[in-house]
């Protein structure tokens, strides 16, 4: 989760993440860099589309299973991240909309820092499990824009991912008090009376 | 707004249909399929010129979830379908996707000579090292002491190799994924599919119902620490000297292709059938 009250997302980042670290010292900030900024927002939008995607293909895979408790829970965090994903557009990016590449954005991690790995489901698993997969995410993310605001070099693009990695530890916090109001699971939760292992 | 997106090639997300998966929450081949359409996306490919074509088995339903043309055929006979398809469409890109049991045990003899026979194809293997579709059966490179209720004790067979057998029947292209690297997963498949000839790639591909210790894949897989050789002799005491974690491209050879001239003279049916008369 993330956006929600994102105001202009500037711009910067690998390049200047990476002359910075090439040089093994930050470079001063500067008032603006366009083509860095493009990227910024280019990689948050990314981020929040491909969180979306992996949260409908995991409702998706829960529903075929009938756990349909935690199937709408993931659904709903698709659609947030969805929702994230365009309030971007619409906010920031309506003349500018990045032209991600067709395969995706390589991610120094493989994936996203928002996106679920897709081995983390179980078909027998709950809300408690699907909220702490959400955390872990949002934890990932509030470092991402972390990182970026600590490192980028273009002042814009600093006040955002600030504000960005805001938002994020408010997710954090908000999925910790919603995981706290859930009941955890039965130490046996993955017991099921009619296995798909073939039993004696 | 800007046109930069209505005239780009594909996403990968154009690549996939609008069937839903039906495997177990967790399996690596959900992220395989990402891996794939992505493949098509760098490769700037169209689903109208691509033909994803299985076998039988968890991972064969892989056509149905892609946009592309897609066959769905006989247990262990996708590379038959496969080479034949390329044989008469060259001009199709044809990806043949298939899992251990199914391609290994069931066509293990089409795996040897689809090796051999080099057909510009690319034979990509699910490998979980189990038949997840019947419920758990050791396959071919299921480990010999995998314990479990249909193989008490384990099946003490030694397993297959499928990477170091595609190389000795001359596979132009062998390689070793790993489907939570979903990104360099499509990488390795990309090249594959840009490399002539047959490409082999193996993509561990955790079952986690059947055999769930397969989640720790995670920490055991690494990039291969050597850089991708055209020395058949290298790349099999390479592979096998590995632990099977190693992942990359392996072997690039230089075969060329088998690739029949298109007889254009027999377009009708009853035009074979002529052919064929005693």
């Amino acid at each position: 989760m993330s956006a929600g009250k994102r105001k202009k997302p500037g711009a910067r980042k690998p390049a200047a993440r990476r002359s910075a670290s090439v040089m093994g010292r930050k470079k001063p900030a500067t008032r603006s860099d366009s083509t860095g900024r493009a990227d910024f927002l280019a990689r948050a939008w990314a981020m929040e589309l491909e969180a979306a995607e992996r949260y409908a293909t995991f409702a998706d895979a829960m529903e075929a299973h009938n756990n349909l408790e935690v199937a709408e829970l993931f659904r709903k965090l698709a659609r947030i991240e969805q929702l994230h994903a365009d309030q971007l557009l619409e906010e920031d990016l309506a003349r500018h909309r990045p032209a991600l590449p067709p395969a995706g954005i390589r991610w120094d991690e493989g994936e996203g820092p928002e996106t679920a790995a897709p081995d983390e489901l179980h078909y027998r698993m709950q809300p408690y499990h699907a909220l702490q997969i959400a955390l872990e995410c949002e934890k990932r993310a509030y470092k991402f824009f972390a990182d970026f605001a600590s490192s980028a070099t273009d002042l814009k693009v600093r006040k955002a991912a600030r504000e960005m990695a805001e938002e994020e530890a408010e997710h954090v916090a908000l999925i910790e008090d919603w995981l706290r109001r859930v009941p955890p699971p039965e130490e046996d939760w993955m017991h099921d009376p009619d296995p798909p292992v073939v039993s004696d | 707004m800007s046109s930069v997106v209505a005239t780009s090639p594909l996403t990968a997300q154009a690549f996939k249909s609008s069937y839903k998966p039906i495997w177990c929450p967790g399996c690596g081949d959900y992220a395989v399929l990402n891996s794939i359409a992505k493949a098509f996306a760098m490769l700037e490919l169209k689903p109208e010129n691509v033909a994803v074509v299985s076998g039988i088995g968890c991972s064969s339903r892989i056509p149905a979830y892609t946009n592309c043309y897609g066959f769905h055929g006989v247990h262990g006979r996708s590379l038959a379908a496969g080479s034949g398809l390329k044989i008469a469409r060259p001009d199709l890109t044809v990806l043949v996707a298939s899992g251990d049991g199914d391609g290994y045990s069931i066509g293990g003899n089409h795996f040897l000579h689809a090796c051999r026979r080099n057909v510009d194809l690319t034979y990509i293997v699910m490998d979980n090292h189990v038949y997840g579709m019947t419920k758990g059966q050791p396959s071919p490179t299921t480990e010999p002491d995998w314990d479990s209720k249909l193989s008490p004790g384990g099946t003490g067979l030694r397993t297959f190799h499928p990477l170091v057998i595609a190389l000795a029947a001359g596979a132009n292209f062998v390689a070793r994924a790993f489907s939570g690297d979903p990104n360099g997963t499509a990488e390795i498949i990309a090249d594959a599919i840009r490399t002539p000839g047959f490409s082999f790639v193996e993509i561990l591909s955790p079952c986690v119902t059947f055999r769930p210790e397969q989640r720790d894949w995670k920490k055991l897989v690494r990039p291969a620490p050597v850089a991708t050789t055209d020395d058949p002799a290298r790349a099999a005491r390479r592979i096998m000297t590995d632990d099977g974690f190693n992942i990359g491209v392996l072997y690039k050879g230089e075969r060329r292709p088998y690739q029949p001239p298109i007889r254009r003279d027999t377009q009708r049916v009853a035009d074979l059938e002529a052919e064929f008369t005693i």
